[in-house]
């Protein structure tokens, strides 16, 4: 089914709350499902776009940032979840704000195998280390959902999720 | 230069005394930020004088660079330092390839090499074998990667990280004796939050 085409510009809507919410770091291992908000930061000279090696760098990135007095934002695929798990504890131990913008893999329809045990877990897993968790699974509900991400982050300082979920975002058949 | 207060040593094994080198690195610092990675470094640069533009780590392994990094781009006009192990520096040996992209000027990285895991019972890191933290530096991008052993090179390295001419990685060789803990505050909120108000003052709590 193909979403309404208000509904498809939620990568925009996501842009847009960075903005008012004066977002100055974005961090991110890319997704593609992230692809059109990430064109959008690298597009704004007021956004510095971090592209990491790996998304634990991302959680000492925004703790570093908060120090510094900037917010900041995380993006990644569900599968990045699993890299974070011991660094997010910094982020605990510290009372930062850390929103997390989580496209998700391994969830409605997965073509590949390796993405199914970490999307499977994905929520558990970010519950267990003490993040609040917010899904959104229509387009609708994505902009509202991480919102209420950024303001939660940054109202209780403490690392926050959006997850994405794969009914949104379209499972990769490759061509199969 | 100014006199120094600190005098830089070496010990019986002819390797430079950490304390001595973290205090040289941090004497007269000019509001210089300092995150320390956990474990000996962090005990470091408390024993140097804990203050709130200190950040002395007891986690995270392997996030301190990164941390610098989000610190020295939200304060592109303050100099901020790391100052890590090497077992910390090779589990996060990727952000130095995301630090040497940003490029930013105000940072600079400092690994205090003891070819050791001090905190859990000096077992050999890599640097032990050879793998040269310096060079994987500087095959990242960073522009200025040094191998320091000497007093005279600890002195170099200060006036350059004091001028703000960063990107910087320098692997310090040191003694690999352990020292004395001397411990921070362990509670990290307070960390975090006094060195905000350091750099923000009382509107740092109203953000
Ligand atoms: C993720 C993680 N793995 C392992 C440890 C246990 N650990 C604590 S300190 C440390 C060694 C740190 O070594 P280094 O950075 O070289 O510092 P040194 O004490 O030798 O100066 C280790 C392995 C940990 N705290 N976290």
């Amino acid at each position: 089914m193909q979403p309404e085409n208000s509904a498809e510009d939620w990568p925009d809507q996501i842009y847009g709350l960075l903005k008012d919410h004066g977002i100055r770091q974005v961090a991110l291992v890319p997704d593609a499902g992230h692809s059109r908000l990430i064109k959008r930061c690298l597009a704004d000279n007021d956004i510095k776009v971090v592209t990491l090696t790996t998304e634990e760098e991302g959680i000492g990135m925004l703790f570093g940032a908060w120090l510094g007095g900037e917010k900041g934002v995380l993006l990644m695929q569900s599968s990045g979840v699993g890299n974070c798990i011991n660094m997010l504890s910094v982020a605990i131990a510290h009372r930062t704000p850390l929103p997390m913008i989580v496209t998700m893999r391994g969830d409605y329809g997965e073509f590949n195998p390796f993405q199914v045990p970490m999307g499977n877990a994905t929520q558990t897993v970010l519950e267990a280390m003490g993040t609040l968790v917010k899904r959104a699974d229509t387009p609708e509900d994505i902009a509202p959902t991480v919102n209420a991400t950024l303001r939660m982050a940054y109202n209780s300082y403490r690392p926050t999720a959006t997850l994405i979920g794969q009914r949104v975002i379209g499972a990769k058949t490759f061509g199969k | 230069m100014a006199q120094m207060n600190t005098k830089i040593e070496t010990g019986a094994t002819g390797k430079l005394l950490r304390r001595t080198v973290v205090a040289a690195l941090l004497e007269d610092r000019a509001g210089m930020l300092c995150i320390a990675g956990l474990g000996a470094p962090a005990w470091d640069i408390t024993a140097a004088g804990d203050c709130p533009e200190n950040l002395p780590l007891w986690g995270g392994m392997g996030g301190a660079a990164m941390m610098g990094l989000g610190l020295a781009l939200a304060q592109p006009e303050r100099k901020v330092l790391v100052i890590t192990g090497d077992g910390e520096m090779l589990m996060g040996i990727g952000s130095l390839a995301t630090i040497a992209v940003q490029h930013p000027k105000n940072l600079s990285i400092v690994v205090l090499d003891n070819e050791h895991y001090g905190e859990t019972g000096m077992q050999e890191t890599h640097t032990h074998h050879g793998v040269d933290l310096a060079a994987m530096a500087k095959g990242a991008g960073i522009g200025d990667c040094r191998l320091v052993k000497t007093p005279a090179e600890v002195l170099a390295l200060r006036s350059a990280i004091h001028a703000g001419a960063g990107p910087i990685f320098a692997q310090v060789k040191i003694d690999e004796q352990t020292l004395p803990l001397v411990l921070p505050p362990r509670e990290a909120s307070i960390l975090q939050a006094r060195m905000r108000e350091a750099i923000m003052g009382k509107a740092a709590h109203l953000q």
